[in-house]
């Protein structure tokens, strides 16, 4: 696979998200008839899915999904697996010819648990294990790539419009609770499989629409922390940001969100004293995760969903209610064209994340 | 045909097809499902549309003369360089409504997302307008440079009706926001006053129609308090980015 900088094909997006917030399970059909409605917002160089709640029979192991460029990366990549993991299932996932999606790598999917005492002898909880482990491949391992590695959920994404790679992976057959998609249109870095999105990390995902322009000050930031970028695209940056700052540093996803986006220090002089002292501290605390440039991401996390623009909103977003059901999409129209009667339409301001998440229970850090 | 007006159902169309169809028909047209297809009514003159459904971005881009009628929402970019003609929408829109906008009007019924108005200009007789009814996201009329924004601040109960950094930028024109409180965090190039006698003249002038269109009471929407915004006298950036030293 070659990856960016080794080749670069100039990227608009389109991005659309459906949650269900009693965690219904709903077939793929809907997000896929959502994002394919912004045809013109793609180009052909990539597309991609996150599903939640599609494996309740494995919910208990981590998901992993790979890309191999072929079978002696697959049987060298095993080989670390079976060393590492207690793998309860292989298999290959399921795809089918499509005209416009060429070019595909080998995808097989496991599920699996860290070894019980590797994990106790590497001194590490259990996610940080398995997050090592998904870098070392993606670092070290040549013509391999985890393309997701969280627990009830999955990422399915490759070079083609969304809705051919949807048709690909056959994804109208899975049901999940959650889903996100993506159209891409790069404008800086390639059009290859494992540069589409989602971008995922254990069970976070991204979509993103835009571009950021602080991707290196950003890049630079999380490699401190251990985190890898081994595909210099800068979505990739977000989902460790994001990582980084609820699962190492603890803050609520809300709290996140006000870092990557925060507001102006004019804005935040004008705030009442209470509030102006807490994006004061962010913003002084974290600000190399400051995100800049035009944003509209979805990001997918265990049980929840959030939304968020940059803070200048650069982009579009629109966020529609129905009963349980909640829709956030790059237009409207993708919103309309599955649920024409709606509750309530809201755009949400610049730097203002929207976060939804099941009813009862699956709290990842607070609200 | 339909009393005159061909209904034209945009279901599962692309917008390049649409537009075609709606160019090779003439006359005025009932556009039914539509669902995000672009450019509608890009650069048209003299007819009218009545849309179903949600246009997509760039509804009546350039559009010079004809009227569009949208039962719904519209999205981002409507009216981009517009030249003439009139957009009712009995809805929202997104951002960067009347990008560019260099003539004719665009009348909002629900509330407009961030940059309305943005980089608006006049010359001569070409005086855009365009009116909010609820509120307006940030940076609006920002870089502005003619024409006039008004925003109503319909059942705000005098609420500021507007985001951030409103006029960010502003060189000309004029912007017009019913509030009881004077708009925050304005640049120091743009002067905001409460609206006098002559302003409200020309504020009822502007209102009439939009009134008229929804169905609103002119005297209602004209009671309260309405702030003036305007750029400052001088070159008012003669020192943001150097002394200008003339």
């Amino acid at each position: 696979m070659l990856k960016e900088g080794q080749i670069r094909i100039p990227s608009g997006c389109a991005i659309s998200g459906i949650f269900s917030r009693a965690g219904q399970r709903f077939g793929g059909r809907d997000i896929i008839k959502s994002i394919s409605i912004m045809h013109e917002r793609s180009n052909g160089l990539g597309g991609g899915f996150a599903a939640y709640g599609i494996y309740p029979e494995y919910k208990e192991y981590y998901a992993f999904h790979l890309f191999y460029d072929n079978d002696a990366a697959k049987e060298h990549c095993e080989a670390f697996l079976n060393r590492h993991f207690v793998i309860a299932q292989t298999s290959e996932i399921p795809t089918t010819r499509t005209e416009g999606v060429i070019g595909a790598p080998l995808i097989w999917r496991y599920f699996v648990l860290p070894i019980t005492t590797r994990l106790s002898h590497s001194l590490l909880d259990e996610k940080e294990y398995v997050a090592k482990c998904v870098f070392r491949i993606n670092t070290e391992f040549d013509g391999c790539f985890v393309v997701s590695s969280g627990k009830n959920m999955g990422v399915f994404k490759g070079v083609g419009f969304p809705e051919d790679i949807a048709h690909f992976y056959m994804l109208e057959d899975y049901r999940g609770y959650c889903f996100t998609a993506h159209g891409r249109y790069p404008t800086n870095t390639p059009g290859w499989w494992g540069g589409a999105h989602p971008f995922a990390l254990l069970d976070f995902s991204v979509v993103h629409n835009g571009e950021i322009s602080s991707y290196d000050a950003n890049r630079r930031a999380v490699e401190m922390y251990g985190y890898k970028c081994t595909l210099q695209t800068d979505t990739e940056v977000i989902a460790y940001v994001l990582d980084y700052l609820t699962r190492q540093k603890g803050l609520t996803l809300r709290e996140a969100a006000w870092v990557i986006a925060a507001p102006f220090w004019q804005t935040i002089e004008s705030m009442p004293e209470e509030d102006r002292v807490v994006y004061e501290y962010l913003r002084n605390m974290f600000s190399s995760q400051l995100i800049t440039g035009p944003f509209s991401i979805l990001v997918g996390f265990e049980g929840g969903l959030m939304a968020l623009n940059d803070r200048l909103k650069l982009r579009g977003m629109v966020v529609g209610e129905k009963d349980d059901r909640v829709y956030v999409a790059s237009e409207e129209a993708a919103i309309r064209i599955i649920e024409p009667e709606l509750d309530s339409v809201y755009w949400p301001k610049g730097g203002e994340p929207v976060i939804v998440r099941l009813e009862g229970g699956n709290q990842i850090g607070g609200v | 045909m339909s009393g005159g007006i061909t209904v034209i159902s945009a279901e599962g169309m692309n917008f390049k097809e649409l537009n075609d169809n709606i160019r090779a028909a003439g006359g005025d047209i009932r556009l039914t499902e539509c669902f995000g297809q672009r450019y509608i009514a890009a650069g048209l003159g003299g007819r009218r549309i009545i849309i179903e459904g949600t246009p997509g971005n760039a509804l009546a881009a350039y559009m010079d003369g004809a009227e569009i009628i949208v039962n719904g929402n519209v999205q981002d970019a409507v009216g981009d360089t517009m030249n003439d003609g009139r957009v009712i929408v009995h809805g929202g829109a997104g951002d960067a409504l009347g990008y560019g906008m260099r003539g004719g009007r665009i009348f909002i019924k629900g509330q407009a997302g961030y940059r309305a108005g943005i980089h608006m200009k006049e010359y001569k007789e070409k005086t855009p307008l365009i009116i909010i009814g609820t509120k307006a996201g940030s940076f609006l009329g920002e870089y502005m440079a003619g024409g006039a924004l008004i925003v109503l601040g319909i059942g705000l109960n005098g609420i500021q009706p507007v985001g951030n950094f409103t006029g960010t930028g502003m060189h000309g024109g004029v912007i017009y926001i019913r509030s009881d409180e004077k708009p925050r965090g304005m640049p120091a190039q743009v002067t905001a006053e409460e609206a006098g006698c002559e302003d409200i003249k020309a504020i009822e002038r502007q209102v009439r129609e939009y009134a008229d269109i929804f169905n609103f009471d002119i005297n209602e929407l004209l009671s309260g308090r309405f702030f003036v915004l305007r750029p400052n006298a001088r070159n008012p950036y003669h020192t943001l980015y150097t002394p200008n030293l003339r």
